[in-house]
């Protein structure tokens, strides 16, 4: 048995024992998600540790016919690439369970669609068949609206219904740029390894790019099309917020560059200097907004988007050391919003019911746990060394200063309020004046400190022995580059 | 022998027609009308089980009867089955409410039309086509008056009858000159009679009968601008009927419309590419499909009640089928045919919840569905599935057959991708068609419902439901099956380019 | 040396502050001497080091090198040389004063102390680091203890103080971290030493020539290593401060807490001047040469203005926070003044008095803070109008802090004389005038420290009657400071033989 395909048909078998459980074995049903988690996350690790560095590129791959009058197969396989990404996965999968245990309205509905959408990222990330791909990509992201819609809070309808629609109208880009490229292989299949040993046509490939590539960035959370972003993140039940930011963001990310990037890379050439613009635009203007945001889960929205921008830029680079610093962000940020998340959502407002920053205060003596865990994700945040942020975004740049100077140092500018607004929402929340109306919490569950602890270890993790990571991204993305841009 | 076994499932269903209403007047007149219903759906519902075993004896072989103007080949055959899976359905689906008194006249008005629908199916001839569509259209005006307690539902009978009476002449009146300039009914001697004309742009009899041939159908078919009667329809008839008119009155004029299309009309097909324009029903089609996507699309925005909504999208719907028609290639039919089998299943379940939703409280508008989350978490799961469809998600059918529908009309021209923009508009209006389905799944768990009782759906409609869900979820997963067959069924069509 | 004393020496605080996290919370003094114990181990360490070292080599010694990330070439590479053994050991001789200083402190104990320990790690980190990522990971992990020692422990307006000393830090530890990856691309290295040969053999400008080409950017060399050097330069500067960037200072100062107004005062500033000697310097002679008229005349503007503004404050920890802008002014100066044309000897002579002024100054405003600190313990306020008299009542107090102020002066006997006299003896022949000016500098401290000595101790006893004198902790904690001031005042060659070899070495880049 493939042990890519065991990943997600463990999270799919999950949500099917899920879907036969009676509605009010609510303790069952928890019990199985969080099975379901641990074991994902295990096969993951398995995966992850699995991999032979010496060998590189594609591993644990398996080809089966699905389709075959259209050259659709089902084809797995992963690289250093997806398989940070199939592990940041499996910590959020197991991590947004934990922290989801307090849901008491319809579990079985929630933890159900909350298994198949994982199931469909860790679908999209070990897909090397394009339609594979994008079936799992919208299965990612549909249930995300009935999440939102039923679980969440705050405008949730308005929210989940902005969010779907925008992704699925950046789905609609790619599934145009996807026939395209199908026919202009001339190969009859959606092979993503096939196609990327095209050479398609200049002409066609700058116009295909921007479809393939806006496509999935809405996802990404690309500048002007990041809106829905926020709004989604604040509408979103906890562990669905952690999901979404956490490993949805990347999922378009990730496709950016697996699908538009590598199959199209003359249009890369072409399109990446605008995207960059965008890119940074993102994390000037994604720090700025947070800046000055009332909501606490805005504030950690719009920190999502600026650090998208980080991504993108570094996918924008062109660069080895630069992509690899993309793909480490992603894995990064994943976990530090995560446990973003998991602290605004879980730990601060299901027990003051109030995310206004004006109202919050002083929680740090309540519940320490929660400050020290906001600490060393803002520290992660800011790109402080010792955290994994920091050797990610410093990959980024130096990636970057190759290709765009100018931009590389205006993201000096995005660090440096980034710093402002953590330290900001650190003081308002954490210090400072509480509010008389909030008092008498429960402590902090020994679920949520599992969880928050899980995190926390990878960032320091990572940030301290990144080689763990870094190696692995670095083997796999230097043959890519060198072979897509010389 | 062959003759009679190759019109032994029509036999079947006509018997079937009149013992219904013999067992009816003679035993069952003083029987309570929930046991009538049960009865005599039962019945309905086995003579069409019945009448697709004659199909599976047939043999691979195309065959003609009556001087060709009736046909049996493999295509045909999957048609018919088609055709009898969704009638079985639909008297599923019957069974859940009595509309009327008049049961088994009922259930035979739906034999009847499923009558209508086989002969269609196999028709080759001109006059035949003709027949077997009133004899359809006859059937399906007098089901959708049956809801005899609702004023909507005459309103909508009339308006269909209106309508329907209009296309019929309109298609009378195209058929008749094409009989006249070609001298023949017979659709492969019209084809190779025009094949034979030196100047066949410079005929406009020709032009004239093509026009008004794809007006009656467009009526058949509800496409824009000849959609005016569908939404009235669907909302007035019985839920079922509504279903079976939205889906095997489709598929089979559908199934129709490209006979004529490929095997009369192939000469004057013009070229809808936007690189090499010629004009011919191909580029009339291209635009009645874009309009009837976009206009379906935007108005099934706008409404309240579950059943127009509906109907407006299968508007649409019949607009993304014609977009596989342009294709004009293999892959093109083969992808249309595949988009008619699983849009008639997931239409049917999406009815199916709404005839058993209704039937507890009472009214079919998108606010009768509030909480049906808490209320019947099955039926909202069989109802998320058919939407989810309906809009296109992976890995749900719909989904695929969307797919294939615009990769097959990319596929048209893969130089310089003259029929993209047919595309575009297509994915296009799919997202946008997200936005109303949406609203659907908002109000059934979004929304908390007034009335908190839970409903219950009865066996057969529960049946039903799965019958349809395993269609729409299995093809969705695994549709090779259904590809593979569909290839070798295509090549009993004329070859096409 | 194969027994790895550097990693132990700095990480040990840190190693062992985790397994102080789980001693219970409610025993006080055994938090207090726990973190206490754990500070002196590393001072021990730094003992031994000074023990080992051979001052006769200028190089790096004690040098721990291993791969880390090799995908961007990092490695974890420590080694002390003259430049930084000074403050290694004024390091580890400071945090345990602080520690001790500490013990009034009721508020949340153990995470106070931690902080101490991380703060140790990191500072010695930045003092032991020869490769940038290394160096970076620990001079951002200095900043999070102190802003948070502000943050929880500091006075009234300690948030707005805190985010503004966060602030400023990392905005010049980004433009820092955007230079260091640009030379890292044209030079595929984040090493110092590698950095350092590179740019005497010319190659570091070669390679950003050929960088800047490559990317398209119009510049020439000369101005790629300005860009660079001010960019870098940046970070350090507002760590000194230097004027104008020094205006973090005296609220940090102000609102710590008093044992992080001692770190900060004497070991945080001193990172940004050891940043310019390590780095700065180094890296860009060329850059520093063509600015160092500019550069000095901000350094005097430090010392001048850092004067002035001392004599004008009336809360206590603010002059002595002014005044640290003042003495942190004679290094730059010092430091600016080298890479004016002149004799080496001048130079090394400025160059050792900037090192030991580092020293001295560390050792004397900690002193200095101390007994602000001890004062305010007292009386809960740092207004210099309403203290008075002191003497009759602190006559112990009153020594220790008149030592301490006369150190900060430049009495000669006391430390700060010598350094003062090196760096001006160095400088005046090197950059006359602005030495002369600097000497105002000298004039000032010594009216606003007699004038305060006079307030505090002299005339009526104010309405503080009732004071205590210091007690035997306090005393504990202000013996070896003042130890060290007549030490250092008296014989100060052992100091100047330790950094001599590596400042002879380093003024090679202006030969």
């Amino acid at each position: 048995m493939n042990i890519l395909t065991l990943i997600f048909w463990t999270s799919l078998l999950g949500a099917a024992v899920i879907f036969c459980l009676k509605p009010d074995a609510q303790r069952s049903i928890k019990r199985v998600a969080a099975t379901t988690g641990l074991i994902c996350l295990f096969l993951s690790l398995v995966a992850f540790l699995g991999y032979d560095l010496r060998m590189g590129g594609m591993q644990f791959l398996l080809k089966r016919p699905w389709i075959p009058q259209l050259g659709i197969s089902l084809h797995v396989g992963a690289d250093g690439i997806s398989l940070p990404l199939v592990l940041l996965t499996g910590f959020i999968l197991y991590t947004g369970v934990l922290i989801s245990y307090n849901v008491n309205d319809r579990p079985k509905e929630f933890f159900c669609l909350f298994l198949i959408l994982v199931t469909g990222v860790f679908g999209v990330f070990v897909s090397m068949d394009l339609f594979l791909l994008f079936v799992f990509y919208e299965l990612a992201v549909l249930p995300m609206y009935l999440l939102i819609g039923v679980w969440g809070s705050t405008r949730k309808e308005y929210g989940a219904m902005k969010l779907t629609l925008y992704l699925l109208v950046g789905s609609a880009l790619v599934f145009i740029g996807m026939l395209a490229l199908y026919f202009a292989s001339g190969l009859n299949t959606f092979d993503l390894i096939a196609l990327s040993q095209v050479d398609f046509p200049l002409p066609f490939q700058k116009t295909v790019f921007p479809l393939l590539f806006i496509g999935f960035a809405v996802l990404g959370g690309l500048w002007p099309l990041h809106t829905w972003s926020p709004v989604g993140h604040v509408a979103a039940p906890t562990s669905v917020s952690m999901l979404h930011a956490g490993v949805l963001m990347k999922l378009g990310a990730y496709s950016c560059f697996r699908v538009a990037v590598m199959l199209l890379p003359e249009g890369a050439r072409f399109w990446l200097p605008a995207i960059a613009v965008l890119a940074t635009v993102n994390i000037v203007y994604g720090a700025m907004v947070a800046m000055v945001q009332r909501d606490f889960k805005f504030v950690i929205g719009y920190s999502s988007v600026s650090h998208m921008g980080f991504v993108l830029l570094g996918l924008a680079s062109m660069d080895t050391v630069g992509v690899s610093g993309a793909v480490l962000q992603m894995f990064s940020h994943g976990i530090m919003t995560g446990l973003f998340f998991a602290i605004v959502g879980r730990m601060v407002y299901d027990r003051t019911h109030t995310r206004d920053l004006e109202e919050l205060g002083g929680l740090s003596k309540p519940l320490p746990f929660a400050g020290f865990a906001f600490i060393m994700g803002g520290l992660a945040s800011m790109g402080l060394p010792g955290l994994s942020g920091f050797i990610a975004e410093l990959q980024i740049l130096i990636g970057v200063w190759n290709r765009y100077p100018l931009l590389a140092a205006l993201t000096g500018l995005g660090i440096v309020v980034t710093a402002a607004y953590i330290l900001r929402v650190l003081h308002k929340v954490f210090y400072g004046q509480m509010s008389t109306k909030i008092h008498h919490f429960e402590p902090i569950t020994p679920l949520e400190k599992l969880a928050g602890i899980i995190l926390i270890v990878n960032l320091v993790l990572i940030g301290l022995f990144p080689s763990v990571m870094v190696t692995m991204i670095y083997v796999s993305v230097a043959p890519l580059i060198r072979g897509l841009f010389g | 022998m062959m003759l009679i076994l190759s019109f032994l499932t029509e036999i079947i269903l006509l018997s079937a027609i009149f013992s219904l209403l013999a067992v009816d007047l003679f035993f069952l007149r003083k029987k309570e009308d929930v046991l009538r219903l049960r009865l005599i759906g039962t019945l309905a519902a086995l003579s069409a089980v019945a009448a697709a075993f004659p199909l599976l004896l047939n043999s691979s072989q195309k065959f003609y009867a009556l001087s060709g103007m009736w046909v049996l080949d493999p295509l045909v055959i999957f048609a018919k089955l088609a055709i009898l899976v969704i009638t079985f359905v639909t008297i599923l689906l019957s069974m859940e409410t009595p509309y009327t008194p008049h049961i088994s006249e009922y259930f035979a008005l739906i034999l009847s039309a499923a009558l209508g629908m086989l002969f269609l199916v196999s028709a080759e001839e001109l006059l035949m086509i003709f027949v077997a569509l009133e004899l359809l259209s006859v059937s399906l005006y007098l089901l959708t008056a049956f809801h005899y307690r609702v004023e909507r539902s005459s309103e909508g009978a009339v308006k269909y009858f209106l309508f329907g009476a209009l296309s019929s002449s309109f298609l009378y009146f195209g058929l008749s000159y094409l009989i006249g300039l070609s001298g023949t009914t017979n659709l492969s001697l019209i084809g190779e009679y025009l094949r034979s004309l030196p100047h066949i742009t410079s005929e406009p009899l020709l032009w004239v009968s093509a026009a008004f041939i794809l007006v009656g159908l467009g009526f058949k078919l509800a496409v824009v601008p000849f959609h005016l009667w569908a939404p009235d329809a669907y909302e007035g008839a019985p839920t079922p009927v509504a279903a079976y008119i939205s889906t095997g009155s489709k598929l089979a004029s559908f199934f129709i419309l490209i006979k004529i299309l490929f095997v009369a009309f192939e000469p004057v097909a013009g070229s809808p590419l936007h690189t090499a324009f010629v004009s011919g029903w191909q580029p009339l089609l291209a635009i009645i499909a874009c309009f009837s996507m976009t206009f379906g699309n935007l108005v099934a925005m706008a409404q309240k009640n579950l059943k127009r909504l509906l109907a407006y999208s299968s508007i649409a719907h019949a607009g993304y089928i014609l977009v596989g028609v342009v294709a004009a290639t293999q892959l093109g039919i083969s992808s249309v045919l595949y988009y008619l089998a699983i849009y008639a299943f997931t239409n049917l379940g999406a009815f199916g919840v709404i005839v058993a939703v209704s039937s507890k409280t009472g009214g079919d508008d998108i606010g009768d569905f509030a909480g049906l989350g808490r209320r019947s978490p099955l039926l909202a799961f069989f109802m998320i599935l058919f939407i989810l469809s309906l809009a296109g998600i992976p890995p749900l059918a719909g989904f695929f057959g969307k797919f294939y529908l615009f990769l097959s009309a990319v596929g048209r021209d893969t130089e310089q991708y003259g029929l993209m923009w047919l595309v575009v508009v297509g994915v296009v209006n799919s997202a946008v068609s997200l936005y109303y389905y949406l609203k659907i799944l908002k109000q059934i768990y979004m929304i908390e419902p007034t009335d908190p009782s839970p409903i219950r759906a009865s066996r057969p409609v529960v049946f039903a439901l799965l019958l349809a869900a395993l269609f729409v979820a299995g093809l969705g997963i695994y549709p090779t099956p259904l590809l593979t067959r569909l290839d070798i069924l295509i090549s009993y069509l004329p070859p096409i380019p | 040396m194969d027994f790895p004393i550097l990693s132990l020496m700095h990480l040990f605080p840190l190693l062992a502050g985790l397994c102080y996290l789980f001693l219970p919370s409610d025993n006080k003094p055994l938090l207090r001497w726990g973190a206490f114990g754990i500070t002196l181990i590393p001072f021990l360490f730094s003992f031994s080091l000074l023990k080992h070292f051979n001052s006769q080599n200028p190089g790096f010694q004690f040098v721990e090198k291993m791969p880390w990330i090799p995908a961007i070439r990092v490695e974890y590479f420590l080694g002390v040389d003259g430049l930084s053994l000074t403050m290694v050991f004024l390091t580890t001789l400071l945090v345990p004063l602080a520690v001790l200083a500490s013990f009034s402190i009721e508020k949340n104990i153990k995470t106070y102390m931690f902080l101490f320990l991380l703060l140790e790690t990191g500072t010695l980190g930045v003092f032991l680091a020869l490769n940038f990522f290394h160096f970076f990971l620990f001079w951002e992990m200095g900043l999070i203890p102190m802003f948070f020692l502000i943050k929880i422990w500091g006075s009234e307006d300690r948030d707005a103080a805190a985010f503004k000393f966060f602030l400023y830090t990392l905005f010049g530890s980004v433009m820092m971290l955007l230079a260091f990856q640009v030379l890292f691309l044209a030079t595929k290295t984040f090493d110092f030493t590698e950095l350092v040969i590179l740019s005497r053999s010319g190659l570091l400008k070669v390679s950003l020539l050929f960088w800047a080409k490559r990317v398209g950017l119009p510049f020439t060399p000369e101005v790629m290593t300005t860009i660079a050097f001010f960019l870098i330069s940046v970070a350090f500067a507002i760590k000194v401060p230097i004027w104008p960037f020094h205006t973090w200072l005296p609220d940090a100062h102000t609102q710590a807490p008093t044992a992080g107004s001692m770190i900060l005062a004497g070991l945080l500033l001193k990172m940004g001047v050891y940043g310019f000697l390590r780095i700065s310097l180094p890296l860009f002679p060329d850059v520093v040469r063509t600015f160092a008229p500019f550069l000095a005349i901000l350094a005097l503007a430090s010392i001048l203005f850092g004067a002035f503004a001392a004599m004008a404050q009336t809360d206590l920890k603010r002059m002595i926070a002014y005044s640290s802008v003042n003495h942190m002014g004679y290094c730059m100066l010092g430091i600016f003044a080298v890479s004016a044309s002149g004799g080496l000897e001048a130079k090394a002579s400025a160059l050792n008095g900037v090192l030991l002024q580092m020293f001295n100054h560390g050792i004397t405003s900690a002193a200095l803070f101390f007994m602000v600190g001890v004062l305010y313990d007292r009386a809960h306020t740092r207004d210099l109008s309403r203290f008075g008299g002191l003497r009759k009542i602190m006559p112990i107090f009153a020594g220790l802090m008149g030592i301490s102020a006369f150190s900060s002066l430049g009495l000669p006997g006391l430390n700060g004389f010598v350094s003062e006299f090196l760096i001006f003896r160095g400088s005046f022949s090197l950059m006359t005038p602005l030495t002369l000016l600097a000497t105002i500098g000298l004039l000032v401290t010594a009216i606003y420290l007699l004038s305060m000595l006079q307030l505090l101790f002299h005339g009526p006893l104010g309405e503080y009657a009732s004071f205590s004198d210091v007690t035997g902790r306090e005393i504990a904690v202000a013996a070896p400071l003042i130890f060290f001031m007549f030490f250092v005042g008296i014989h100060p060659s052992p100091l100047i033989e330790l950094t001599n070899e590596a400042v002879v070495h380093l003024l090679k880049v202006f030969s």
